[in-house]
């Protein structure tokens, strides 16, 4: 049913596995630790690489050189950055709300970390295809909002707690127009399933069929994930780093992690909810295809990011409200048409 | 029932975007700023009574120390009020070496706000662009004299130098680049349309709030006042050139902007026409080893890059200034900073700061 070299390689990891234990409920456990694992890895190593990919991208385009001390061509700077930061001093500021303050970096990282869970990497390679998929997935997403908030409210900072307020209307702003957006791919699908939604464009990709919604996508992501241009929640230039100032050592780093998680993420779901996942010529196995998809979109995304000034947040509100989410709507409509108009003829 | 209160945000002297040691108390209501109150003297180093135990060629220095990125203004405001008070004559070729040299100041001047602006309005890239290009003319400087920023190159009756010709040709060389830069700079944010979103019809100032002010420079020219102190007075070598005075309509970020980047292209106009006539002759005057100005007063003023610098010095006779007092076009501008955040949101006061184009050196002096 499934081909590829990564489903026959957990296939096979799987008949070794019941051949040493035999109980299939065990197994099956055993295997979605080992998957959850692997995508955790994937998540850390992500950071690693982003941040020195993001180091020299940025440079390039700033016409800098980048870190270039630390390792061969400064290949090793993120590591040095990761030591450095869990050497520092962990300080806790006073009159902080401490049960929320500590707890919004952990709980920052889950939502990033789960929806993992959902991207299909490869033919028949997915944790958990759930039915609802992509409900679940924006469910899930749209849950960063509260540590950013329990952030911003319990470090008793002004600055930290104006991040925590943006934060809440930016989510408020963008969420809807994204859904709506990607409401014409569900119709197109027919399915909430993400595997469905790479199926669905093995002949022609979503980004073909969906133009107005891709880039409303694009520009939601970017709030979403928190990227400049759209990055108003850690604006630094006016409000320090928001919800995030008055964190130290390794309790930034959980913050930092988890951005980069997220514009991973982002960059994993506009290859597979537009770009037709791992689709693609047969020359290279599927998650190539995913993964250098993926990789030029978060090389996009960081692109956007380095070359536009931060928008202003009352601009960016009534542009997520006045223009954004009229045209998702529109989009919606055009979509429901087009499909009527399919079946008929 | 829900109930909202102003509150008071501190932002700085440790902030990201202050440009220095400034303190601005942000009193704001949800994010709409109701007032802004600068706080200075973070940076009072108290240079004019300083100078009081020095002699006048001693005092030179100090005023490098003002406005550190444009310090050949500096030079040439306080050298020139020394020579009024003393009568000294400068040879030409002085008076066009400090021209040229005072200009590209301006120049890299402008490339800081260029840079700290586009910074604060959240691309960092803008500054690395602008501060590349200004390091050309920090290696200009430090060609014709050998320092970077604090060049000390101006001196009492001329300049410390001669103008090397391998000055000469790089200074041309930058001229011929500037056309392009501009053309870069343009392209990289003047056309974005976040930027202008961010800079047009916000913190206005009109015409009249200028002049009550007592603003100068870029910023009351933004506003429609024709003001350039090189225009009125012709201090200096500046009668003979021949450059336009850019002006604003509506004064608000956007003018204050763009009549920086038109600055530039004037400039260099301006450094143009004094290399093409550059004359020749000795480069310093004859000033007495130990200057004894005679006993009396005299007040200069340049058109420094953020505006009107003023030099008033009260000699009694000796070898040292009885009295300076320093005229900063920065310290008066920045009054108007409560006035241009009144009604704007949190993020305007970043860029108004950065609009009126402060330098921390120069206001606390």
């Amino acid at each position: 049913m499934h081909s590829g070299i990564l489903y026959s390689l957990g296939q096979s990891l799987r008949e070794i596995l019941t051949s040493l234990i035999g109980v299939p409920i065990l197994v099956d456990l055993l295997m979605t630790i080992i998957c959850a694992t692997i995508l955790l890895l994937i998540m850390a190593t992500s950071a690693l690489v982003f941040t020195l990919g993001e180091r020299k991208i940025c440079a390039f385009i700033q016409v800098r050189i980048g870190p270039n001390r630390v390792g061969p061509g400064g290949l090793l700077q993120s590591v040095a950055d990761m030591l450095k930061l869990m050497d520092k001093e962990d300080i806790v500021p006073r009159g902080i709300d401490k049960w929320l303050w500590v707890l919004s970096p952990i709980l920052l990282l889950v939502p990033s970390a789960l929806i993992y869970a959902f991207f299909p990497f490869d033919d028949g390679v997915i944790l958990a295809d759930v039915n609802v998929g992509l409900f679940l997935l924006i469910a899930i997403t749209s849950q960063t909002v509260l540590p950013f908030l329990m952030g911003g409210y319990s470090s008793n900072s002004k600055y930290s707690l104006i991040g925590g307020m943006r934060t809440v209307a930016q989510m408020l702003g963008y969420e809807v127009p994204m859904v709506f957006a990607l409401m014409g791919i569900v119709m197109i699908t027919g399915s909430l399933k993400m595997s469905a939604i790479v199926e669905a464009q093995s002949d022609v990709w979503f980004i073909v069929l969906q133009p107005l919604a891709f880039l409303i996508y694009i520009v939601t992501a970017l709030v979403e994930s928190n990227r400049p241009p759209f990055n108003i929640v850690e604006g630094e230039s006016e409000i320090i780093a928001g919800p995030f100032t008055e964190y130290t050592g390794m309790r930034w780093a959980l913050f930092f992690l988890a951005e980069f998680s997220n514009l991973m993420c982002i960059g994993i779901l506009t290859t597979t909810l537009f770009l037709g996942g791992w689709h693609g010529p047969d020359f290279l196995p599927g998650f190539c295809w995913f993964w250098i998809k993926t990789l030029l979109c978060v090389l996009f995304y960081q692109w956007v990011g380095w070359t536009f000034p931060r928008a202003r947040v009352d601009s960016m509100l009534s542009f997520g409200w006045k223009v954004l989410l009229p045209i998702a709507l529109i989009n919606v409509l055009l979509t429901g048409v087009g499909i009527y108009v399919y079946n008929v003829m | 029932m829900a109930q909202t209160e102003k509150y008071v945000l501190n932002m700085g002297p440790q902030h990201p975007s202050t440009h220095g040691v400034l303190q601005v108390q942000v009193e704001l209501d949800g994010e709409n700023i109701v007032g802004a109150k600068p706080v200075m003297g973070y940076l009072h180093r108290g240079i004019e009574k300083l100078m009081e135990s020095r002699t006048y060629v001693q005092c030179v220095p100090f005023t490098d120390r003002l406005d550190y990125v444009s310090a050949m203004n500096n030079n040439l405001g306080f050298c020139m009020a020394v020579e009024k008070l003393a009568g000294i004559e400068v040879p030409e070729r002085a008076e066009y070496i400090r021209v040229i040299c005072a200009e590209l100041n301006r120049i890299a001047s402008h490339h800081v706000f260029i840079g700290s602006l586009t910074n604060d309005l959240g691309s960092a890239t803008g500054m690395i662009y602008a501060f590349r290009d200004r390091e050309k003319i920090l290696d200009l400087f430090n060609i014709i004299c050998g320092a970077r920023m604090t060049a000390h190159y101006i001196r009492i009756g001329g300049v410390a130098a001669d103008a090397q010709d391998e000055f000469l040709r790089d200074t041309q060389k930058f001229i011929d680049y500037v056309p392009e830069m501009l053309d870069e700079y343009n392209k990289l944010f003047s056309g974005n349309e976040i930027f202008q979103a961010r800079m047009k019809k916000t913190s206005i100032i009109t015409k009249e709030m200028a002049l009550k002010f007592g603003m100068s420079g870029p910023n009351i020219r933004a506003s429609g006042v024709d003001y350039d102190i090189r225009k009125i007075d012709k201090y200096g070598a500046y009668g003979k050139f021949d450059f336009d005075v850019p002006l604003g309509k509506r004064g608000d970020n956007w003018d204050r902007y763009m009549i920086r980047m038109k600055e530039i292209a004037e400039s260099a106009k301006i450094i143009q026409q004094a290399l093409d006539n550059m004359p020749e002759g000795p480069y310093m005057a004859k000033v007495p080893k130990v200057l004894r100005p005679p006993k009396g007063d005299a007040y200069h003023r340049v058109e420094n890059t953020r505006g009107e610098l003023g030099f008033y010095i009260v000699s009694d006779g000796s070898t040292k200034p009885y009295r300076v007092h320093i005229r900063r076009p920065s310290f008066v501008n920045l009054q108007a900073l409560d006035t241009m955040c009144k009604g704007m949101l949190l993020a305007d006061a970043v860029t108004a700061f950065a609009t009126i184009d402060p330098l921390m050196g120069e206001v606390d002096c």
